[in-house]
């Protein structure tokens, strides 16, 4: 049985890390919020991003989702909530379900407090009573069978699918063996690989729900304006060798494993513990995609890079699977697993396996490539106005019943 | 899933053996594991020759393709030929488009 020392959090759920989450409420109060993270304790992180204080109620519905998801993540020991004061995004709403899930939550709005010099310097002592408040958190084994596991690709090339992926997908299928849930997403590189996913879907119903979100995110794609092509495969991508966007998802749906599809859920959306491989409904975009996840509840992401993708989250630890033996030579320093060796025969159950101790070591507190720089990229997927149409209001993720148009 | 073994490590010369894979037996084209040149062959019996320079990580044709042919690689389509397209050539955007994700044309 594989265990792992993690901190216990007053919800049952287990976090690998032991994070104070500064959480702004709004695109006004974001560069306020990553001052207080700066200039308080180093577990102090910070999640900013660009919600206007008004917009659409689908947009702040979403973000709204997405901002308590990650503040209620279990890595998050407590969190600041930080406003201006006039936002209309539900942040009462939002300090209950942390207070619900048994993590302190302050309060900080910058037009109380006076300015934004008053609100960082506020911020800070609270962030600071917060992580000494939280200091001592418990840490005690768990099962693996606890671990939610969000896996992303970014910077794809053609050793992607060869290498990188494939790995990962076998350690996807361990973490499933043992009990626990492994999740990808990037519904727009599901495209031309939905009928491999369709099939390992665990029921018809999952089956109808995967393939509607597929339709959806290829539709909205024409409502935009514009097709796929010029976004998917990237130029980047392009560059390495993947040609079309049916190329780039058959070779990007490895990376989940080959375990049956126990669902499929909206973005951001809880994950469940224990679930097996889920999937999750996420735009292309890997900051946003990765985000969405960790909102779900997962305590740490895989990424895989052919082309050398360095980001990391503010919330969960990223570790770094690199495919391509060139990227490999050129950036060893930000990735933790060589996949690499694939491309040249080696053994993909040997490097799922290694990937799979990583991912162990990880949740007993060795810090990933990413987290030793610091890197930290967040971004929240808002829904554009013209995008809901499509995005609100079908009966996709709403708990409606789903019906193929 | 076959390889072919790794060239030679001093400067190529045509007919140089590459690495390259094909991942699946109903597969159309090949993916070359390292930069190859026109002249240089690729597969178990180095049988076919390349007519124009690969990059890593690019594909080849191992058959002909007639414009609207499929494509196919991991065993599945990935798009299809725009123009003629015969075997050790590279396949790429140039002669090879998506059937999906399209403005016009879709399901």
């Amino acid at each position: 049985m594989d265990t792992f020392d993690g901190y216990r959090r007053p919800d049952g759920r287990i976090g690998v890390r032991n994070i104070v989450a500064v959480v702004p409420l709004s695109v006004a109060v974001s560069a306020v919020a990553t001052q207080i993270a700066g200039e308080g304790p180093e577990r102090a992180h910070a999640t900013p991003h660009q919600l206007s204080a008004d917009a659409p109620d689908a947009t702040l519905e979403q973000t709204r989702r997405i901002l308590e998801g990650v503040a209620t993540n279990p890595n998050v020991a407590g969190a600041v909530l930080v406003e201006l004061g006039t936002e209309r995004v539900d942040g009462e709403g939002i300090a209950d379900a942390v207070a619900a899930a048994g993590r302190p939550v302050e309060r900080l709005s910058v037009r109380e407090c006076g300015g934004t010099a008053a609100a960082v310097e506020t911020g800070v002592e609270l962030v600071d009573d917060l992580a000494a408040e939280t200091a001592d958190a418990r840490r005690e084994s768990a099962d693996v069978s606890e671990l939610v596991l969000a896996v992303e690709c970014g910077g794809s090339d053609a050793t992607s699918g060869l290498a990188a992926n494939p790995s990962v997908g076998n350690a996807c299928d361990r973490l499933v063996d043992a009990g626990g849930t492994a999740t990808f997403s990037e519904t727009p590189e599901f495209i031309g690989a939905e009928h491999i996913l369709a099939e390992r879907c665990a029921d018809s119903e999952v089956r109808e729900k995967l393939l509607a979100y597929v339709d959806r995110r290829e539709a909205a794609a024409e409502l935009m304006g514009a097709d796929l092509r010029g976004a998917q495969p990237s130029p980047g991508n392009q560059e390495g060798g993947l040609t079309t966007i049916e190329e780039k998802s058959l070779g990007a749906i490895s990376k989940g494993g080959t375990t049956p599809i126990q669902d499929i859920v909206p973005y951001g959306s809880e994950l469940p513990v224990g679930g097996g491989l889920v999937l999750m409904d996420t735009p292309g975009y890997d900051i946003e995609s990765v985000t969405g996840k960790v909102a779900g509840g997962a305590q740490i992401a895989i990424f895989t890079t052919g082309r050398g993708s360095t980001t990391g989250n503010p919330i969960a630890p990223v570790i770094k699977v690199c495919g391509n033996p060139q990227t490999w030579d050129r950036m060893a320093s930000n990735m933790d697993v060589n996949a690499s060796t694939v491309v040249a025969g080696d053994d993909l159950e040997a490097v799922g396996e290694r990937i799979y101790e990583t991912v162990l070591e990880t949740a007993n507190g060795r810090p990933t490539a990413a987290e030793v720089r610091g890197l930290r990229e967040f971004a929240i997927n808002e829904l554009q106005p013209n995008e809901l149409g499509y995005f609100d209001g079908d009966g996709i993720g709403d708990g409606e019943e789903v019906s193929r148009s | 899933m076959t390889e072919s073994g790794a060239g030679a490590e001093t400067e190529p010369e045509a007919g140089t053996r590459r690495a390259a894979i094909e991942l699946d037996g109903t597969d159309t084209v090949v993916t070359v594991l390292e930069d190859a040149e026109a002249g240089d062959v690729v597969g178990d019996d180095g049988a076919l020759e390349l007519t124009e320079s690969v990059p890593f990580g690019h594909k080849v044709a191992l058959v002909d393709h007639e414009p609207g042919d499929e494509i196919r690689k991991y065993g599945e389509v990935i798009g299809v030929a725009t123009e003629s397209i015969e075997p050790g050539e590279w396949v790429h955007t140039h002669n090879c488009d998506s059937a999906r994700g399209k403005a016009e044309g879709r399901r």
